[in-house]
């Protein structure tokens, strides 16, 4: 059987924007940064930002997020994305700009930079993906790994005691008199992701508006990292991360938009 | 029942399955053939597609473009073209 496309009246409802590029993404299969880089640029191309709107992309599965978001896109070391970002909208102020971090990249070893920037309330929206490991480089521990989460350089489990509790990175920014917006998502199924679309909407809609700085975490899923099968990691998600990374908003101004 | 249906970039897909299991239709499936990449590639292999989208939106690769049949016009007979 051949691909078929329809021809008479059917109405195209869905493709592919042009703000992502037509490289193929060379992420596993199943994984969550493929529809995150997505969702952001459909709202790019919603918004007709295009050429407005500057990327930071990390160091970790993401960092050729610059082969596929079709903007202006840089590279930073790792951890120092939102650093970074920080220099690229004080030159730049009337420019969208986003940085793009692993739990790696943005809770481990750039830690200070995410806290000092929210704390800044620099205008700028940081997108941190929360898959619970370093997935570029095998599968290792991250700051945010369950506790008793079995990965390369945690064999038995992760030990509370001798390792620490997970990092909800995204409850302590939220503190912070600086953040404007903090929310977390997921992309496992449409309802999650038409709702993180939405947020990434409004967080950009904030930064027109000069509120401070945005974050978003999305709760995500690393099929390879946890050894498991997209679907298995997807229900896996569910049932260990959510509980401990509950999905909702956690810091939304008085004044909503719809 | 609006009936719609789903163009699949056989050489982007990585047959995740994703789609698969987001598809209130179970109208995808995967190829028997690899495709150049090495995966079972996912097809339309039932004819119930309502164009609802939810297989597009949970694709990480963006591989899926929908159609969908438009609201209140008379209905047509489906006419589909091999994709280029
Ligand atoms: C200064 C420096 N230290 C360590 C590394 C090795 N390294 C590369 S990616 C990475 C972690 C990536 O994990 P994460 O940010 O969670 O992203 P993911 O790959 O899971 O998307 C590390 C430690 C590096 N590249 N540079
Ligand atoms: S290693 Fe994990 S995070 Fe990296 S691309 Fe693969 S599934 Fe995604
Ligand atoms: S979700 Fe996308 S990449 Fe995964 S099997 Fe379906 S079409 Fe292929």
């Amino acid at each position: 059987m051949q691909d078929l496309k329809p021809t008479n009246g059917f109405e195209e409802v869905f493709r592919k924007v042009q703000t992502l590029t037509d490289t193929p993404m060379h992420y596993c299969p199943g994984c969550g940064h493929g529809v995150v880089h997505r969702l952001l640029m459909e709202v790019v191309d919603e918004m007709k930002i295009q050429d407005k709107t500057v990327g930071v992309a990390p160091v970790g599965c993401s960092v050729f997020a610059y082969h596929y978001m079709n903007i202006d896109m840089q590279e930073a070391a790792h951890g120092r994305a939102t650093a970074v970002a920080t220099g690229i909208k004080r030159v730049l102020p009337d420019r969208y700009v986003f940085t793009y971090q692993g739990d790696g990249d943005l809770a481990a070893i750039g830690t200070n930079e995410t806290i000092h920037t929210v704390n800044r309330g620099e205008n700028i929206l940081i997108v941190f993906i929360n898959n619970g490991v370093y997935g570029m480089t095998g599968g290792q521990m991250a700051p945010t790994t369950l506790a008793g989460m079995k990965t390369t350089t945690s064999p038995f489990g992760r030990d509370i005691a001798t390792m620490g509790h997970p990092l909800k990175i995204t409850e302590l920014v939220a503190q912070l008199p600086g953040a404007y917006y903090v929310t977390r998502h997921a992309v496992h199924t449409p309802t999650a992701v038409r709702k993180l679309k939405k947020a990434f909407r409004i967080a950009f809609e904030f930064q027109e508006m000069k509120k401070g700085t945005c974050f978003v975490e999305v709760v995500s899923n690393c099929p390879s990292g946890w050894k498991m099968t997209p679907q298995e990691s997807n229900k896996w998600m569910e049932q260990n991360m959510f509980p401990y990374y509950p999905l909702g908003d956690l810091k939304v101004p008085k004044v909503r938009m719809n | 029942m609006i009936r719609g249906t789903v163009l699949i970039a056989q050489e982007v897909c990585k047959g995740c399955e994703l789609c698969i299991a987001a598809c209130p239709q179970e109208c995808l499936g995967l190829s028997e053939q690899l495709n150049i990449k090495g995966y079972r590639y996912v097809r339309l292999i039932r004819e119930t597609c309502t164009g609802c989208i939810n297989c597009a939106l949970v694709c990480p690769d963006a591989a899926i473009t929908v159609f969908r049949e438009p609201k209140g016009a008379a209905k047509k007979t489906l006419v589909v073209q091999p994709a280029t």
